[in-house]
């Protein structure tokens, strides 16, 4: 061991940690923290601030916001475990060729671009979509299905993107998963269906929660694809923000809605960061 | 060991394989097609719309801006990514994981707040439209994908290699330079590619920072999302596909050259 006088302080790398922090402060913690502190004083004193998130809180538009919002999240959560569990189990049984396939399937939309994937959805659902093409061209409909700039349109497109993240996140969870216990489990037995629900869904409940937790966390500030995908009355608490700011140019009020998306999002982040561990975020 | 699997599960499966895949490669047929209009499957294929694409200069400025922005973003973030997860790995710290997951907030804090945030700033500062600053910023997004990338690089370098080296006399930053940074290149070089894409695809930063002077290649698709589904966006489309198979590739290449050179070391 080195003496305590020759240690320098690199000697610690820990010490390389120094710069991240700088740049996130510089780059992401102070701007959030300025943009929201700027805003709301131009507001005026404490108590006019408190009556001015009151007033904004309990205001149709942003009530009927935040309502759409969760209610969007929760069903985006439940399509993509739906759809993700059976993929995620596949993956952990599969031989190496099926793996390599199914993964491919997988990364190749979770690597592209969001804008990408909610054009190629725009493509398929639209008035004169590729669907409504199909569906016409068949003579099962006459009219063309309204799949689009309504709650469908967004619920498709959002499934389809959080989905990967779903099911990275349930695989991580049931690699670790050992096959003996279904194995044992059937061998005394228990039918496929009772193993499942008393032995192996119990064990990937930690996947689950997981999964469902970042879905939901990246969905209630989803922008993108609700935005280019939903109807005039499908207005989500992000879309909200970016309109005060973009067309009303009332900062104060975006202030307040962000400090409320900021609020739902890093309670929600407490809770992941005590069930799972934070570095197998996405499922790396 | 194998075990059975039911035949519904290999036929749901294969649906949603087939789910997953067939938007974007809808996409990618129908920026060939040769009508007016979007249509599927294209009665006669063409590469009108791919000349209508690089044929405008609007378009063609942003595929500039989008390069430079990415490269730049690029070069921070994996910088900054690498000696991060360095310390991370190697360092010594108790609130390890409270220190990562501040880290790993920039993906998790709403893009839009970041966005309006960042733009709050960048008004104030005169930097709206500035390549180098949007760079800067996408960093800070791309920051945590080079983190969780490098991270799971690096705990795969031997420690030993580390200690026989220090033990022999070399001090640390000779160690860094000529232990760990050869060692963990491959993995640099898959976090600099998504860093890469990161930015590339990056949206709701630059809708605010881009200005009119910087509109990067996914903003002028929005834009013109906005306007109608015109083929020509699928062009667009298609060719942001193509730089994620190309990044795929060539990451998929060189996690087969690592895990060779691993198979070296241990034979």
């Amino acid at each position: 061991m080195t003496s305590r006088a020759a240690v320098k302080p690199w000697n610690d790398p820990a010490i390389l940690i120094l710069p991240a922090l700088a740049f996130l402060l510089l780059g992401f913690f102070v701007p959030i923290v300025w943009f929201l502190v700027a805003a709301l004083r131009e507001i005026g004193g404490v108590s006019e601030i408190a009556g001015q998130i009151a007033a904004t809180l309990s205001s149709r538009a942003v009530t009927s916001a935040l309502i759409t919002t969760n209610w969007i999240a929760l069903l985006v959560t439940l399509l993509t475990l739906v759809i993700g569990y059976p993929i995620a189990y596949y993956l952990t049984v599969g031989d190496r060729f099926r793996f390599t396939l199914v993964l491919f399937c997988i990364i190749v939309p979770y690597f592209t671009s969001v804008i990408v994937r909610t054009y190629s959805w725009m493509v398929l659902l639209g008035r004169t979509g590729i669907i409504n093409q199909m569906l016409i061209g068949s003579g099962l409909i006459d009219q063309p299905l309204p799949l689009l700039y309504n709650k469908f349109g967004i619920l498709i497109g959002m499934t389809y993107v959080l989905l990967p993240y779903m099911i990275l996140t349930l695989y991580a969870a049931m690699k670790a998963i050992d096959p003996s216990y279904m194995r044992a489990a059937q061998a005394l037995g228990a039918s496929p269906l009772y193993a499942f629900r008393n032995v192996y869904f119990p064990l990937s409940r930690h996947g689950v929660v997981s999964g469902a937790l970042i879905v939901f966390i990246l969905a209630i500030g989803f922008f993108i694809t609700p935005a280019l995908m939903g109807g005039p009355s499908d207005v989500m608490i992000a879309m909200l923000i970016e309109r005060s700011v973009e067309i009303l140019l009332d900062w104060p009020g975006a202030a307040i809605m962000s400090l409320v998306l900021l609020a739902m999002t890093m309670v929600l982040y407490a809770i992941y960061y005590r069930v799972t561990d934070v570095e197998r975020m996405m499922g790396s | 060991m194998e075990r059975s699997i039911p035949a519904w599960l290999t036929t749901y499966v294969v649906f949603a394989c087939i789910g997953l895949l067939a938007p974007i490669v809808i996409v990618c047929v129908v920026s060939f097609g040769g009508e007016g209009y979007v249509r599927f499957p294209p009665s006669d294929y063409s590469l009108k719309w791919f000349n209508a694409f690089f044929g405008d200069s609007r378009w063609r400025q942003s595929l500039v801006s989008s390069t430079l922005i990415a490269l730049i973003a690029t070069v921070i973030a994996t910088g900054i990514g690498f000696i991060t997860a360095y310390a991370l790995v190697r360092g010594e710290m108790r609130a390890r994981k409270l220190i990562l997951s501040l880290l790993l907030m920039p993906i998790i804090v709403p893009t839009v707040i970041t966005a309006i945030a960042m733009y709050f700033l960048t008004a104030k500062m005169g930097l709206v439209g500035n390549m180098l600053w949007i760079g800067f910023c996408h960093a800070v997004v791309a920051l945590p994908v080079v983190l969780l990338i490098l991270l799971s690089a690096l705990q795969g370098v031997d420690v030993n290699l580390e200690r026989a080296a220090l033990s022999l006399g070399a001090s640390r930053t000779r160690v860094f330079f000529k232990v760990v940074v050869p060692i963990a290149l491959p993995g640099v070089l898959s976090a600099a590619l998504f860093a890469f894409l990161a930015s590339f695809d990056e949206l709701v930063i630059s809708l605010f920072l881009a200005g009119a002077r910087a509109q990067t290649l996914p903003v002028r698709i929005w834009n013109s999302l906005h306007l109608e589904i015109e083929p020509v966006v699928a062009a667009a489309a298609t060719f942001l596909i193509g730089i994620t198979g190309i990044v795929l590739l060539v990451d998929g290449g060189v996690r087969r050259l690592r895990a060779r050179a691993g198979s070296q070391d241990r034979g």
